[in-house]
């Protein structure tokens, strides 16, 4: 690590608390919601026996996702050696925490009987994909503590730990998003799911939506904090968001072509790629024209180097583009009929043969955005007691290569 | 004195080993008139302390011909005997069905067929396979059904269940059937009326429409289910996942 670097707690101005307060908000209606619905029962929201996970699973799903993709930052420090990354480690480290944590919650507290989480915690069936993922989500706050602290304790009996730490998460992150992407993968009712590409499209979708959460904190961290952030550190980050919106961009290309091969698959393709209504609209329109080639452009555009506004606005809609692609895949892939019996047309008084409706209530939003309050939460309170963020991250000083 | 004494307690010896002989007799003489009745019926109780076992597989055998309405009366034995269907709260898409009735037009030929659809039994059930607390699991007897006490309501069974069988309650219940829990956040299915079989009854639907429902033990050769089966085959829903339903179909 750059020798020259120093890192100290924020102090906290008004608008630090400001934030702090927007997220603690954020968190006490997200809580209400939970509340609400436990109390009254699913009833009150979007919810129904056609599409049984909604918006708060695209919340959570994206937290998760993006807790192993902010990771990256600080794998690419360690794993990969890369000098002018491990400044940007702890921080990393600890916007992961901060959205495993929103992402959890979210998860949890839309069960239908969050009180029997000790159920969970207690039996373990081994061949069902959500007993890995809480092994694998728990685990992951464990790794990621045992990595910061390896990575910020100066001892060299701890420093030791550093470099095999850093290892070690980085195949955790990797196993933990595969794991993520085949709640979906192993499916096979579902004619959207149901495929191993998941796996690896949920991979380098979690290095898309980390990378751009990561940008949106550092920048949003040191802007409060009046401290310098240089364009070097910035760039990186803009081109590793472009490389990898590119990989999503490829393996959702891979997935929609092999799907359009099978002659089974092609009511489905239709569905999404043309006739889904709003979901065609969210595909199109959201993940691929906002959510990839906006973001190529912004990020690619000779003009708007070193231009924040513009990095700004191509993580907003890196998110958005990855939003939309956990939506089309959850709402859209529940939306689109079961197939009992093929070439036949299905009614019956239970939905089967049709487009499954789906809108969602307030209380499912509010919830899925209390996560994200949690997420806030805790990653701005750790930047005030840790310390996280590098004095300063001018290019004289974070660029290994700067004359 | 003693000699008399000792003569009737001979007499009284002789007396209740006859006694134990005869009733003897008569115990064999009644297994072997009755056993036969209760060992080669269809369905047999099992004692309420013994487990389940994997030596019976339970199984349903649909002929869709003679099931003049779809399907209705099986749906309202259903109905009756687990309590289902009167949500008030819920919105239609949100009310639970363990059993409906699923009306097939083939696009080519027009031909349609009526057929109740629920919970098939698989032999290898996605709802157990993905389950994390073990809450929807599959009794030795091939009786899939989910265990209310355990389900965290996560509804990853509803992802994985390719027949659409299973519904979560999303509100809360009041008046459930003794037999039947069920409770608010859980999910439910068809659980072959696991009740009634344990108590050597068939299942309420297979009573409502015996002309067009055969339910028996699918390992034993000789019930009339295996006997209908080897005979004339069936068909299973979505054959081609290969998870080996414990539910056939005839006219499918």
């Amino acid at each position: 690590m750059n020798k020259r670097i120093t890192f100290s707690e924020v102090s906290g101005n008004r608008t630090f608390y400001a934030v702090l307060a927007g997220a603690a908000l954020l968190i006490v209606m997200g809580f209400l919601s939970f509340l609400y619905m436990e109390h009254a029962g699913h009833h009150v929201t979007g919810m129904d026996n056609q599409v049984v996970w909604g918006v708060p699973h695209v919340f959570a799903i994206f937290l998760i996702v993006a807790a192993s993709g902010a990771a990256n930052i600080g794998s690419i420090g360690t794993v990969f050696g890369k000098k002018i990354y491990q400044p940007l480690g702890r921080l990393s480290l600890v916007t992961a925490v901060g959205l495993l944590i929103g992402g959890l919650l979210v998860l949890v507290l839309d069960l239908g009987h969050p009180d029997r989480l000790i159920v969970a915690m207690t039996y373990f069936n081994v061949k069902s994909i959500f007993t890995w993922n809480i092994i694998l989500y728990s685990g992951f706050i464990g790794v990621m503590a045992v990595y910061l602290w390896t990575m910020m304790d100066r001892s060299k009996t701890v420093k030791k730990f550093y470099k095999p730490m850093g290892y070690v998460a980085f195949v955790w992150r990797i196993i933990l998003t595969m794991g993520t992407g085949s709640i979906f993968g192993y499916l096979v009712a579902r004619q959207y799911y149901d495929a191993a590409i998941l796996a690896p499209l949920f991979i380098a979708l979690s290095y898309v939506l980390g990378t751009a959460v990561y940008t949106l904190v550092l920048m949003a961290s040191y802007k409060m904090a009046g401290r310098e952030l240089g364009d070097t550190v910035l760039n990186r980050l803009r081109y590793t968001l472009a490389i990898f919106i590119t990989a999503v961009l490829f393996f959702e290309v891979a997935r929609h072509l092999t799907n359009l091969y099978a002659t089974e698959h092609h009511g489905i393709e239709a569905y999404i790629l043309t006739s889904g209504g709003f979901i065609t609209f969210v595909f199109w329109i959201g993940q691929i024209l906002l959510g990839t080639f906006a973001v190529l452009g912004l990020v690619w555009c000779r003009k708007l180097k070193n231009n924040r506004l513009a990095l700004i606005a191509a993580s907003i809609l890196a998110i958005v583009g990855g939003l939309s692609l956990i939506y089309v895949t959850l709402i859209g892939g529940q939306s689109y009929p079961l197939v009992l019996f093929p070439n036949a047309l299905v009614e019956s008084s239970f939905a089967d043969g049709t487009f499954n409706h789906y809108s969602s209530s307030m209380y499912e939003v509010l919830l899925g955005l209390g996560g994200v309050g949690v997420t806030v939460l805790v990653i701005f309170l750790a930047t005030k007691v840790l310390s996280l963020l590098p004095d300063s991250l001018a290019d004289s000083l974070a660029d290994p290569h700067h004359k | 004195m003693s000699d008399q004494n000792i003569n009737q307690n001979d007499s009284g010896q002789i007396n209740s080993y006859r006694r134990k002989f005869l009733a003897g007799l008569a115990g064999i003489t009644a297994v072997v008139t009755v056993a036969p009745g209760i060992l080669l019926r269809q369905v047999q109780a099992k004692p309420a302390g013994d487990a389940v076992t994997s030596k019976v597989r339970w199984g349903m055998l649909i002929d869709t011909n003679k099931l003049s309405d779809g399907g209705d009366a099986c749906i309202a034995a259903c109905k009756k005997e687990h309590g289902w269907g009167d949500e008030k709260l819920s919105r239609t898409a949100q009310d639970a069905q363990w059993i409906r009735k699923v009306k097939v037009t083939e696009k080519l030929t027009q031909h349609v067929t009526e057929l109740p659809v629920m919970c098939q039994h698989c032999e290898t059930a996605p709802c157990v396979d993905v389950c994390p607390t073990g809450a929807s699991f599959k009794r030795d007897d091939g009786i899939v059904l989910v265990d209310k006490h355990i389900c965290i309501g996560c509804r990853y069974c509803m992802m994985a269940c390719p027949y659409k069988a299973r519904s979560f309650i999303h509100e809360t219940l009041i008046d459930q059937r003794p037999d039947t829990p069920r409770g608010k956040g859980t999910v439910e299915s068809c659980n072959m009326c696991v009740n009634r079989v344990d108590a050597g009854k068939k299942p309420a639907c297979v009573e409502a429409a015996p002309q067009a429902m055969l339910f028996g033990d699918l390992n034993d050769p000789k019930s009339d289910i295996s006997k209908a089966l080897k005979q004339f085959g069936g068909t299973q829903i979505r054959a081609d996942l290969g998870l080996n339903t414990g539910v056939r179909y005839w006219g499918i």
